[in-house]
Protein backbone atom coordinates (compact mmCIF):
# COMPACT_ATOMS: atom_id res chain seq x y z
CA UNK A 1 0.00 0.00 0.00
CA UNK A 2 1.55 3.43 -0.81
CA UNK A 3 0.63 7.11 0.26
CA UNK A 4 -2.00 7.58 -2.17
CA UNK A 5 -3.81 4.89 -1.09
CA UNK A 6 -4.00 5.78 2.19
CA UNK A 7 -4.37 9.15 1.46
CA UNK A 8 -7.78 7.65 -0.92
CA UNK A 9 -9.13 5.55 2.10
CA UNK A 10 -8.62 8.67 4.19
CA UNK A 11 -10.86 10.83 1.80
CA UNK A 12 -13.35 7.63 1.41
CA UNK A 13 -17.07 8.50 2.27
CA UNK A 14 -16.81 5.41 4.96
CA UNK A 15 -16.86 5.58 8.92
CA UNK A 16 -13.69 6.38 10.96
CA UNK A 17 -13.97 2.40 12.17
CA UNK A 18 -13.89 1.28 8.78
CA UNK A 19 -11.45 2.93 7.32
CA UNK A 20 -9.24 2.47 9.84
CA UNK A 21 -9.65 -1.72 9.91
CA UNK A 22 -8.96 -1.12 5.77
CA UNK A 23 -5.58 0.97 6.59
CA UNK A 24 -4.20 -2.37 9.03
CA UNK A 25 -5.29 -4.93 6.97
CA UNK A 26 -3.89 -3.41 3.73
CA UNK A 27 -0.76 -2.57 5.85
CA UNK A 28 2.58 -4.15 4.25
CA UNK A 29 0.87 -5.85 1.52
CA UNK A 30 1.97 -5.28 -1.90
CA UNK A 31 -1.04 -4.38 -4.56
CA UNK A 32 -1.77 -2.80 -7.57
CA UNK A 33 -3.77 0.03 -8.31
CA UNK A 34 -6.23 -2.12 -10.17
CA UNK A 35 -6.81 -4.26 -6.99
CA UNK A 36 -7.14 -1.75 -4.75
CA UNK A 37 -9.84 0.00 -6.86
CA UNK A 38 -11.64 -3.34 -6.55
CA UNK A 39 -11.37 -3.43 -2.61
CA UNK A 40 -12.47 0.04 -2.35
CA UNK A 41 -15.33 -0.27 -4.80
CA UNK A 42 -16.25 -3.51 -3.04
CA UNK A 43 -16.27 -2.02 0.18
CA UNK A 44 -17.85 0.96 -0.86
CA UNK A 45 -21.19 -1.20 -1.81
CA UNK A 46 -21.28 -3.77 1.33
CA UNK A 47 -21.10 -0.41 3.60
CA UNK A 48 -24.44 0.96 1.08
CA UNK A 49 -25.69 -2.21 1.92
CA UNK A 50 -25.85 -2.34 5.74
CA UNK A 51 -26.82 1.50 6.20
CA UNK A 52 -30.39 1.67 7.25
CA UNK A 53 -32.64 3.42 4.31
CA UNK A 54 -34.47 6.52 4.43
CA UNK A 55 -37.16 5.97 5.79
CA UNK A 56 -37.10 2.75 7.91
CA UNK A 57 -38.88 2.30 11.09
CA UNK A 58 -36.19 2.21 13.19
CA UNK A 59 -37.84 3.26 16.00
CA UNK A 60 -40.25 0.05 16.26
CA UNK A 61 -37.45 -2.39 15.52
CA UNK A 62 -35.47 -0.73 18.20
CA UNK A 63 -38.63 -1.46 20.45
CA UNK A 64 -39.09 -5.19 19.46
CA UNK A 65 -35.54 -5.86 19.76
CA UNK A 66 -34.88 -4.70 23.26
CA UNK A 67 -38.70 -5.33 24.23
CA UNK A 68 -38.77 -9.32 23.66
CA UNK A 69 -35.25 -10.30 25.31
CA UNK A 70 -36.57 -7.89 27.98
CA UNK A 71 -39.35 -10.26 28.87
CA UNK A 72 -36.18 -12.93 29.65
CA UNK A 73 -35.08 -11.38 32.10
CA UNK A 74 -35.39 -11.50 36.12
CA UNK A 75 -38.73 -9.54 37.42
CA UNK A 76 -36.87 -8.97 40.79
CA UNK A 77 -32.89 -9.22 41.31
CA UNK A 78 -31.31 -8.19 44.28
CA UNK A 79 -27.83 -8.76 43.55
CA UNK A 80 -25.04 -7.91 45.17
CA UNK A 81 -23.16 -7.03 42.07
CA UNK A 82 -19.71 -8.96 41.83
CA UNK A 83 -18.70 -6.00 44.51
CA UNK A 84 -18.10 -6.66 48.04
CA UNK A 85 -22.17 -6.35 49.84
CA UNK A 86 -22.93 -3.33 48.19
CA UNK A 87 -26.85 -3.49 46.77
CA UNK A 88 -27.26 -2.59 43.33
CA UNK A 89 -30.66 -3.23 41.23
CA UNK A 90 -30.41 -4.85 38.06
CA UNK A 91 -32.42 -6.74 35.75
CA UNK A 92 -35.89 -5.21 34.54
CA UNK A 93 -36.72 -2.79 37.52
CA UNK A 94 -33.15 -1.41 36.38
CA UNK A 95 -33.68 -1.37 32.66
CA UNK A 96 -37.39 0.16 33.73
CA UNK A 97 -35.34 3.00 35.79
CA UNK A 98 -33.10 4.07 32.95
CA UNK A 99 -36.06 4.28 30.41
CA UNK A 100 -38.38 6.28 33.04
CA UNK A 101 -35.36 8.53 33.54
CA UNK A 102 -35.80 8.67 37.43
CA UNK A 103 -34.15 11.95 39.37
CA UNK A 104 -32.82 9.12 41.95
CA UNK A 105 -32.02 5.50 41.04
CA UNK A 106 -33.62 3.20 44.26
CA UNK A 107 -30.01 1.68 44.47
CA UNK A 108 -27.38 5.08 44.01
CA UNK A 109 -23.75 4.02 43.70
CA UNK A 110 -20.48 5.46 42.62
CA UNK A 111 -17.18 3.94 41.18
CA UNK A 112 -14.51 6.25 42.93
CA UNK A 113 -11.17 5.79 40.98
CA UNK A 114 -8.04 7.18 42.59
CA UNK A 115 -5.27 9.25 41.24
CA UNK A 116 -1.70 7.81 41.18
CA UNK A 117 -0.17 8.81 44.21
CA UNK A 118 -3.33 7.27 46.46
CA UNK A 119 -4.76 4.80 44.41
CA UNK A 120 -1.67 1.73 44.93
CA UNK A 121 -1.68 2.34 48.65
CA UNK A 122 -3.66 0.96 50.41
CA UNK A 123 -3.40 3.40 53.75
CA UNK A 124 -3.80 5.95 51.42
CA UNK A 125 -6.90 4.95 49.38
CA UNK A 126 -8.50 4.44 52.85
CA UNK A 127 -8.18 7.97 53.75
CA UNK A 128 -9.92 9.09 50.95
CA UNK A 129 -12.59 6.88 51.74
CA UNK A 130 -12.84 8.31 55.31
CA UNK A 131 -13.23 11.61 53.63
CA UNK A 132 -16.19 10.61 51.52
CA UNK A 133 -17.83 7.97 53.82
CA UNK A 134 -20.68 10.15 55.93
CA UNK A 135 -19.34 9.13 59.26
CA UNK A 136 -22.26 10.37 61.98
CA UNK A 137 -20.36 11.69 65.39
CA UNK A 138 -21.39 8.97 67.24
CA UNK A 139 -18.41 7.18 65.37
CA UNK A 140 -16.06 9.43 67.12
CA UNK A 141 -16.11 9.07 70.96
CA UNK A 142 -18.96 8.50 73.68
CA UNK A 143 -22.24 10.30 73.88
CA UNK A 144 -23.86 10.22 77.51
CA UNK A 145 -27.12 12.13 78.13
CA UNK A 146 -26.37 13.95 81.64
CA UNK A 147 -29.67 14.36 83.47
CA UNK A 148 -29.24 16.17 86.13
CA UNK A 149 -27.41 19.19 84.74
CA UNK A 150 -29.56 19.04 81.38
CA UNK A 151 -26.84 18.20 79.01
CA UNK A 152 -25.91 16.31 76.06
CA UNK A 153 -22.20 15.35 76.90
CA UNK A 154 -19.93 14.08 74.11
CA UNK A 155 -16.57 12.68 75.15
CA UNK A 156 -14.33 12.20 71.99
CA UNK A 157 -11.96 9.45 71.46
CA UNK A 158 -8.42 11.35 70.60
CA UNK A 159 -7.45 7.93 69.21
CA UNK A 160 -9.97 7.80 66.65
CA UNK A 161 -9.82 11.09 65.45
CA UNK A 162 -6.22 10.55 64.68
CA UNK A 163 -6.66 7.76 62.75
CA UNK A 164 -9.74 8.83 60.88
CA UNK A 165 -7.34 12.26 59.98
CA UNK A 166 -9.74 14.99 61.33
CA UNK A 167 -8.90 17.48 64.08
CA UNK A 168 -11.17 17.42 67.33
CA UNK A 169 -11.37 21.31 67.14
CA UNK A 170 -13.08 20.84 63.68
CA UNK A 171 -15.58 18.30 65.48
CA UNK A 172 -16.43 20.62 68.00
CA UNK A 173 -16.86 23.72 65.00
CA UNK A 174 -18.56 21.33 62.53
CA UNK A 175 -20.88 19.27 65.22
CA UNK A 176 -23.23 22.31 65.90
CA UNK A 177 -23.38 24.15 62.71
CA UNK A 178 -24.31 20.61 60.78
CA UNK A 179 -26.80 20.03 63.48
CA UNK A 180 -28.47 23.00 62.85
CA UNK A 181 -28.14 23.78 58.98
CA UNK A 182 -28.55 19.84 58.07
CA UNK A 183 -31.08 18.56 60.97
CA UNK A 184 -32.67 21.42 61.77
CA UNK A 185 -32.64 21.63 64.79
CA UNK A 186 -31.75 25.12 66.52
CA UNK A 187 -33.28 25.13 70.44
CA UNK A 188 -29.94 24.43 71.75
CA UNK A 189 -26.44 25.82 72.71
CA UNK A 190 -23.18 24.06 72.27
CA UNK A 191 -19.92 24.82 73.66
CA UNK A 192 -16.31 22.64 73.29
CA UNK A 193 -13.13 21.92 75.14
CA UNK A 194 -10.74 21.11 72.61
CA UNK A 195 -7.74 19.70 75.20
CA UNK A 196 -10.08 17.64 77.40
CA UNK A 197 -12.05 16.84 73.65
CA UNK A 198 -15.07 17.44 75.12
CA UNK A 199 -18.51 18.87 73.79
CA UNK A 200 -21.32 19.72 76.02
CA UNK A 201 -25.05 20.37 74.01
CA UNK A 202 -27.31 22.22 76.55
CA UNK A 203 -31.14 22.65 75.31
CA UNK A 204 -32.69 25.96 74.81
CA UNK A 205 -35.70 24.55 76.73
CA UNK A 206 -34.44 23.01 80.34
CA UNK A 207 -37.56 21.25 81.64
CA UNK A 208 -38.62 18.75 78.94
CA UNK A 209 -36.55 15.37 78.77
CA UNK A 210 -38.27 14.73 75.60
CA UNK A 211 -36.96 17.78 74.49
CA UNK A 212 -33.20 16.56 76.42
CA UNK A 213 -33.60 13.06 74.32
CA UNK A 214 -34.15 14.04 71.14
CA UNK A 215 -31.43 16.69 71.06
CA UNK A 216 -29.42 13.73 71.91
CA UNK A 217 -30.54 11.99 68.81
CA UNK A 218 -29.17 14.67 67.01
CA UNK A 219 -26.16 14.60 68.29
CA UNK A 220 -25.86 10.93 67.75
CA UNK A 221 -26.43 11.61 64.35
CA UNK A 222 -25.06 14.06 63.19
CA UNK A 223 -22.16 13.50 60.11
CA UNK A 224 -19.19 15.29 60.73
CA UNK A 225 -16.71 14.05 58.47
CA UNK A 226 -17.80 12.85 55.17
CA UNK A 227 -20.33 13.77 52.52
CA UNK A 228 -23.83 13.20 53.58
CA UNK A 229 -25.58 11.25 50.74
CA UNK A 230 -22.64 8.69 50.81
CA UNK A 231 -23.80 5.81 53.58
CA UNK A 232 -20.81 3.39 52.76
CA UNK A 233 -17.92 3.12 51.01
CA UNK A 234 -16.15 -0.55 50.24
CA UNK A 235 -11.94 -0.34 49.20
CA UNK A 236 -12.05 -2.78 46.62
CA UNK A 237 -8.38 -3.64 44.50
CA UNK A 238 -8.83 -3.98 40.58
CA UNK A 239 -6.87 -4.28 38.56
CA UNK A 240 -3.72 -3.28 40.85
CA UNK A 241 -5.27 -0.35 41.33
CA UNK A 242 -7.75 0.52 44.57
CA UNK A 243 -10.97 1.77 43.57
CA UNK A 244 -14.06 2.81 46.14
CA UNK A 245 -17.34 1.83 45.36
CA UNK A 246 -20.25 3.13 47.25
CA UNK A 247 -23.87 3.09 48.34
CA UNK A 248 -24.94 6.92 47.52
CA UNK A 249 -24.14 8.77 44.85
CA UNK A 250 -22.68 12.89 45.37
CA UNK A 251 -20.37 13.22 41.88
CA UNK A 252 -20.18 17.21 42.77
CA UNK A 253 -18.99 16.59 46.43
CA UNK A 254 -16.55 13.45 45.38
CA UNK A 255 -14.73 15.67 43.09
CA UNK A 256 -13.61 17.92 45.83
CA UNK A 257 -12.10 15.17 47.67
CA UNK A 258 -8.55 15.10 47.24
CA UNK A 259 -6.97 12.43 45.92
CA UNK A 260 -10.26 11.96 43.23
CA UNK A 261 -9.48 11.16 39.43
CA UNK A 262 -12.20 13.41 38.05
CA UNK A 263 -11.59 12.08 35.19
CA UNK A 264 -12.99 8.35 35.51
CA UNK A 265 -15.14 8.81 38.63
CA UNK A 266 -18.73 7.90 37.92
CA UNK A 267 -22.32 7.17 38.95
CA UNK A 268 -25.04 4.92 38.00
CA UNK A 269 -27.51 8.17 38.62
CA UNK A 270 -28.24 9.14 34.75
CA UNK A 271 -29.71 12.57 35.51
CA UNK A 272 -27.03 13.54 38.07
CA UNK A 273 -24.60 12.55 35.57
CA UNK A 274 -25.91 15.06 33.04
CA UNK A 275 -26.56 18.02 35.51
CA UNK A 276 -22.90 17.64 36.33
CA UNK A 277 -21.19 16.70 33.27
CA UNK A 278 -23.62 17.56 30.70
CA UNK A 279 -26.45 16.18 27.93
CA UNK A 280 -23.58 14.29 26.51
CA UNK A 281 -22.53 12.53 29.18
CA UNK A 282 -25.89 11.83 29.92
CA UNK A 283 -26.50 9.80 26.69
CA UNK A 284 -23.36 8.10 27.09
CA UNK A 285 -24.50 7.16 30.89
CA UNK A 286 -27.71 5.98 29.19
CA UNK A 287 -25.88 3.34 26.83
CA UNK A 288 -23.53 2.31 29.27
CA UNK A 289 -25.86 2.03 32.54
CA UNK A 290 -28.58 -0.26 29.68
CA UNK A 291 -25.80 -2.56 27.85
CA UNK A 292 -24.51 -3.22 31.30
CA UNK A 293 -27.56 -3.83 32.43
CA UNK A 294 -29.05 -6.12 29.64
CA UNK A 295 -25.27 -7.91 29.19
CA UNK A 296 -25.38 -9.29 33.10
CA UNK A 297 -28.80 -11.05 32.57
CA UNK A 298 -26.54 -12.63 29.29
CA UNK A 299 -29.05 -10.56 27.02
CA UNK A 300 -27.60 -9.43 23.89
CA UNK A 301 -28.68 -6.34 22.09
CA UNK A 302 -27.02 -4.51 19.17
CA UNK A 303 -26.18 -0.96 20.95
CA UNK A 304 -27.70 0.70 18.11
CA UNK A 305 -31.06 -0.12 18.96
CA UNK A 306 -29.87 1.50 22.85
CA UNK A 307 -28.16 4.24 21.07
CA UNK A 308 -31.08 5.39 19.32
CA UNK A 309 -33.19 5.13 22.69
CA UNK A 310 -30.61 7.20 24.29
CA UNK A 311 -30.59 9.95 21.54
CA UNK A 312 -33.79 10.20 21.65
CA UNK A 313 -34.02 10.93 25.55
CA UNK A 314 -31.33 13.19 24.89
CA UNK A 315 -32.87 15.53 22.31
CA UNK A 316 -33.91 18.32 23.60
CA UNK A 317 -31.02 19.12 26.09
CA UNK A 318 -32.19 17.39 29.58
CA UNK A 319 -32.59 13.70 30.33
CA UNK A 320 -36.63 12.82 29.30
CA UNK A 321 -37.84 9.48 30.17
CA UNK A 322 -39.55 6.93 27.37
CA UNK A 323 -43.04 7.31 28.98
CA UNK A 324 -46.06 9.57 29.06
CA UNK A 325 -44.06 12.32 30.96
CA UNK A 326 -41.87 13.00 27.81
CA UNK A 327 -41.09 11.44 24.04
CA UNK A 328 -44.53 10.08 23.78
CA UNK A 329 -46.33 12.30 25.76
CA UNK A 330 -44.67 15.44 23.70
CA UNK A 331 -45.68 13.82 20.13
CA UNK A 332 -47.07 15.95 17.31
CA UNK A 333 -50.36 13.67 16.63
CA UNK A 334 -52.84 14.07 18.64
CA UNK A 335 -53.96 10.34 17.97
CA UNK A 336 -50.56 8.87 18.44
CA UNK A 337 -50.74 10.48 21.71
CA UNK A 338 -54.07 9.09 22.69
CA UNK A 339 -52.84 5.54 21.80
CA UNK A 340 -50.11 5.29 24.21
CA UNK A 341 -51.40 5.83 27.60
CA UNK A 342 -54.56 8.12 29.27
CA UNK A 343 -56.49 8.29 25.88
CA UNK A 344 -59.93 9.95 26.85
CA UNK A 345 -57.80 13.13 28.21
CA UNK A 346 -55.55 13.44 25.22
CA UNK A 347 -58.37 13.23 23.00
CA UNK A 348 -60.66 15.92 24.93
CA UNK A 349 -57.81 18.42 25.17
CA UNK A 350 -56.96 18.12 21.67
CA UNK A 351 -60.81 19.24 20.78
CA UNK A 352 -60.87 21.68 23.16
CA UNK A 353 -57.79 23.43 21.75
CA UNK A 354 -58.99 22.06 18.46
CA UNK A 355 -56.03 20.28 16.94
CA UNK A 356 -55.43 18.90 13.86
CA UNK A 357 -53.76 15.43 12.99
CA UNK A 358 -51.88 15.21 9.99
CA UNK A 359 -51.90 11.52 9.89
CA UNK A 360 -48.31 10.91 9.13
CA UNK A 361 -47.23 8.57 11.36
CA UNK A 362 -47.81 5.19 11.42
CA UNK A 363 -50.30 4.68 13.93
CA UNK A 364 -52.68 7.00 13.51
CA UNK A 365 -53.33 5.23 9.89
CA UNK A 366 -53.46 2.24 11.27
CA UNK A 367 -56.49 3.91 13.50
CA UNK A 368 -58.22 5.83 10.56
CA UNK A 369 -57.64 2.57 8.52
CA UNK A 370 -55.62 3.73 5.75
CA UNK A 371 -52.34 1.87 4.22
CA UNK A 372 -49.29 3.14 6.56
CA UNK A 373 -46.61 5.28 5.04
CA UNK A 374 -44.03 2.32 5.40
CA UNK A 375 -42.54 -0.56 2.73
CA UNK A 376 -45.68 -1.42 0.41
CA UNK A 377 -47.53 1.29 2.00
CA UNK A 378 -45.12 4.06 0.79
CA UNK A 379 -44.90 3.64 -2.61
CA UNK A 380 -46.89 5.68 -4.70
CA UNK A 381 -47.43 5.51 -8.90
CA UNK A 382 -46.05 8.43 -10.02
CA UNK A 383 -46.89 8.82 -14.17
CA UNK A 384 -45.66 11.57 -16.43
CA UNK A 385 -47.86 12.55 -18.70
CA UNK A 386 -44.90 13.78 -21.22
CA UNK A 387 -43.36 10.44 -21.62
CA UNK A 388 -46.41 8.25 -21.73
CA UNK A 389 -46.98 10.32 -24.77
CA UNK A 390 -44.12 9.53 -26.45
CA UNK A 391 -44.33 5.79 -25.55
CA UNK A 392 -47.98 6.19 -27.57
CA UNK A 393 -46.21 7.32 -30.89
CA UNK A 394 -43.31 5.01 -31.35
CA UNK B 1 -9.30 20.78 48.17
CA UNK B 2 -9.11 19.34 44.58
CA UNK B 3 -9.03 22.37 41.70
CA UNK B 4 -8.50 20.21 38.88
CA UNK B 5 -12.16 18.86 38.25
CA UNK B 6 -12.37 20.03 34.53
CA UNK B 7 -15.52 18.76 32.92
CA UNK B 8 -14.46 18.22 29.20
CA UNK B 9 -11.77 16.01 30.89
CA UNK B 10 -13.75 13.65 32.10
CA UNK B 11 -14.05 10.02 30.22
CA UNK B 12 -17.65 10.24 29.32
CA UNK B 13 -17.65 13.58 27.87
CA UNK B 14 -16.96 13.62 24.29
CA UNK B 15 -15.27 16.49 22.48
CA UNK B 16 -16.80 19.43 22.31
CA UNK B 17 -16.69 22.31 19.64
CA UNK B 18 -18.29 25.69 18.50
CA UNK B 19 -18.69 25.94 15.07
CA UNK B 20 -18.31 28.63 12.82
CA UNK B 21 -21.03 30.52 10.53
CA UNK B 22 -19.68 29.14 7.85
CA UNK B 23 -19.44 25.74 8.52
CA UNK B 24 -23.02 26.15 10.13
CA UNK B 25 -24.32 27.29 7.11
CA UNK B 26 -22.52 23.88 5.03
CA UNK B 27 -24.30 21.70 7.65
CA UNK B 28 -27.82 22.68 6.96
CA UNK B 29 -27.61 23.29 3.58
CA UNK B 30 -25.91 18.93 3.20
CA UNK B 31 -28.76 17.53 4.98
CA UNK B 32 -31.12 20.55 3.56
CA UNK B 33 -32.54 21.31 7.62
CA UNK B 34 -33.29 24.16 9.41
CA UNK B 35 -31.27 25.33 12.32
CA UNK B 36 -34.30 24.55 14.51
CA UNK B 37 -34.28 21.03 13.57
CA UNK B 38 -30.97 19.96 15.16
CA UNK B 39 -31.03 18.19 18.71
CA UNK B 40 -30.29 20.85 21.45
CA UNK B 41 -28.11 21.79 24.00
CA UNK B 42 -28.90 24.20 27.24
CA UNK B 43 -27.04 27.16 27.41
CA UNK B 44 -26.46 26.51 31.20
CA UNK B 45 -25.10 23.06 30.26
CA UNK B 46 -21.26 22.30 31.93
CA UNK B 47 -19.73 21.27 28.54
CA UNK B 48 -21.06 24.43 26.80
CA UNK B 49 -20.09 26.54 29.59
CA UNK B 50 -16.85 24.93 29.70
CA UNK B 51 -16.01 25.79 26.19
CA UNK B 52 -17.83 29.20 26.14
CA UNK B 53 -20.69 28.28 23.95
CA UNK B 54 -23.40 31.17 23.59
CA UNK B 55 -27.16 31.18 22.69
CA UNK B 56 -27.46 29.88 19.33
CA UNK B 57 -24.24 28.79 18.77
CA UNK B 58 -24.10 25.16 16.70
CA UNK B 59 -21.74 22.48 19.21
CA UNK B 60 -20.04 19.97 17.48
CA UNK B 61 -19.73 16.76 19.72
CA UNK B 62 -17.05 14.05 18.28
CA UNK B 63 -18.18 10.97 19.69
CA UNK B 64 -16.34 7.56 20.26
CA UNK B 65 -19.28 5.55 18.88
CA UNK B 66 -19.50 2.06 19.86
CA UNK B 67 -20.07 1.01 16.12
CA UNK B 68 -18.22 3.93 13.73
CA UNK B 69 -15.64 4.12 15.78
CA UNK B 70 -15.73 8.18 15.78
CA UNK B 71 -19.32 9.97 14.88
CA UNK B 72 -20.39 13.56 14.51
CA UNK B 73 -23.35 15.25 16.02
CA UNK B 74 -24.61 18.25 16.14
CA UNK B 75 -26.58 20.75 18.64
CA UNK B 76 -27.89 23.54 18.98
CA UNK B 77 -27.52 26.27 21.91
CA UNK B 78 -30.77 26.84 23.91
CA UNK B 79 -32.08 28.65 26.85
CA UNK B 80 -33.23 26.72 29.20
CA UNK B 81 -37.03 26.99 29.52
CA UNK B 82 -38.39 27.39 32.82
CA UNK B 83 -40.10 25.08 34.72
Amino acid sequence: MNSDMERRIDEADLPFRTRADLKTSLAGREITEEQFDRILEMIFSEYQKTRIEPCEAVGIVAAQSIGEPGTQMTMRTFHYAGVAEINVTLGLPRLIEIMDARREPSTPTMAVYLLDDWAYNRDRAREVSWQIEAAPLHEFGDITIDMENMQVVVQLNKMVCDRRKIAVEDIIEIAPKKIRDRRHFRDFEAEGDARKAIITFTPKNRESYQNLFQLAEHVRHVIVQGIDDIERVVVRKEGGEYILYTEGSNLKGVFQVEGVDTTRTRSNNISEIADVLGIEAGRNAIIQEALSTLNEQGISVDVRHIMLVADMMCMDGEVKQIGRHGIAGEKESVLSRAAFEVTVNHLLDAAIASEVDELNGVIENVIVGQPIQLGTGDVKLIAKPLKLKNLGES
Amino acid sequence: MNTAFDVLKHIMVPDHQIMSDEEVKTLLSTYDISLEQLPKIYHDDPAVKAIGGRLGDVIRIIRDSPTAGRAESYRLVIKRPKK
